[in-house]
């Protein structure tokens, strides 16, 4: 049983990666490959990166991926190539520029917002507890004989 | 007016998640907009002997359609490329992807060809170098040859009033390449 549960498991990684075999000469470039399609998108399937993606796309962007690495350009001419077709929209990690600042910048903005918040509370909180002691003599008095009316 | 609060924090969940639906996650910016068609030359579908290139695509506004016989939604935007054939506005180029000739001239022969020409594009390359990922889009390109807008997707007679042919118009009146 526990063998079978363990080929049965093997079989299952094989499944998820084995898309297609690729020759390196230089296991620096397989390397490279499967870092780019690890972190590049699939246009088509949009949730997945290009290693994932069943696509017929995805394969055909792969092989260009392959032919740049494997003719000895570096990652940065792969990811140039995809990104002068496609747009930055193909990097799971996209570059600082004014089209994403929102995207690097805006969470760093809620944060501000959130603390900016949670000042003006904490100092709402403060003040509201000055008040409850800021009784008159007159009303402390009615206060004390409630309680003891209350204990009575 | 504290109740109040909640309201408004419910109003402008409201509003980011109604402009969230109408965003459409397949409409990826296109990084051509504004630079020279890319260069190929294919040969036509209907004759092999017959070339196009992105040369042709020079000297008035076109669009260049990119199809395949296998695509669904290419079928739901035939009828609108015929119609838009016959009103004569502009040259329509078509660009075969990742097909299969007879089935490609099949289609034509069934469905009607609202084509000038068409580039036959079997593996699928140029499709890549024009940033092609989901067929049919459509690229209008000015009289110098360059792209000036993309759209994904099947054309609809709202998209072609409202985009597409106001951006033609304006094209057309532009100066003639110097």
């Amino acid at each position: 049983m526990k063998y079978w549960l363990m080929l049965f498991c093997v079989t299952l990684s094989f499944s998820v990666q084995a898309i297609e075999i690729r020759q390196f000469d230089d296991p620096a470039k397989q390397q490279a490959y499967e870092n780019l399609v690890q972190e590049l998108r699939c246009l088509v399937c949009q949730n997945q990166s290009l290693a994932d993606s069943d696509a017929d796309l995805a394969k055909d962007l792969r092989t260009e991926v392959y032919n740049i690495i494997q003719s000895g350009k570096s990652e940065q001419d792969a990811v140039k190539f995809l990104v002068d077709r496609y747009g930055d929209f193909v990097l799971y990690n996209p570059p600082l520029k004014s089209t994403t600042s929102l995207l690097w910048l805006g969470p760093f903005g809620l944060l501000l917002v959130g603390l900016v918040c949670l000042g003006l509370l904490a100092k709402n909180r403060n003040a509201g507890r000055k008040m409850e002691s800021a009784l008159t003599e007159e009303e402390s008095r009615r206060l004390q004989a409630l309680k003891n009316k209350l204990k009575g | 007016m504290r109740f109040l609060i909640p309201l408004f924090l419910f109003i402008v969940m409201v509003a980011f998640l109604a402009v969230g639906l109408k965003l459409d996650p397949r409409e990826v910016p296109s990084p051509f907009i504004g630079k020279p068609a890319p260069a190929f030359n294919l040969p036509q579908l209907s004759d092999f002997g017959k070339s196009i290139s992105n040369m042709d695509l020079q000297g008035q506004v076109s669009l260049l359609n990119v199809w395949a016989s296998w695509c669904v939604s290419c079928k739901q935007e035939h009828p609108f490329l015929m119609k838009l054939a016959k009103q004569n506005i502009l040259p329509i180029y078509g660009l075969d992807y990742k097909d299969e000739r007879e089935a490609g001239l099949g289609w034509l022969k069934h469905f009607g060809n609202p084509y000038t020409a068409i580039g036959f594009d079997a593996d699928g390359k140029v499709g890549i170098e024009w940033g092609v990922y989901g067929v049919p889009e459509t690229f209008v390109i000015d009289k110098k040859g360059v792209i000036r807008h993309k759209h994904t997707g099947p054309i609809t007679e709202d998209s072609w009033q409202q985009t597409l042919l106001p951006l033609i118009i304006q094209l057309q009146k532009e100066g003639s390449p110097s």
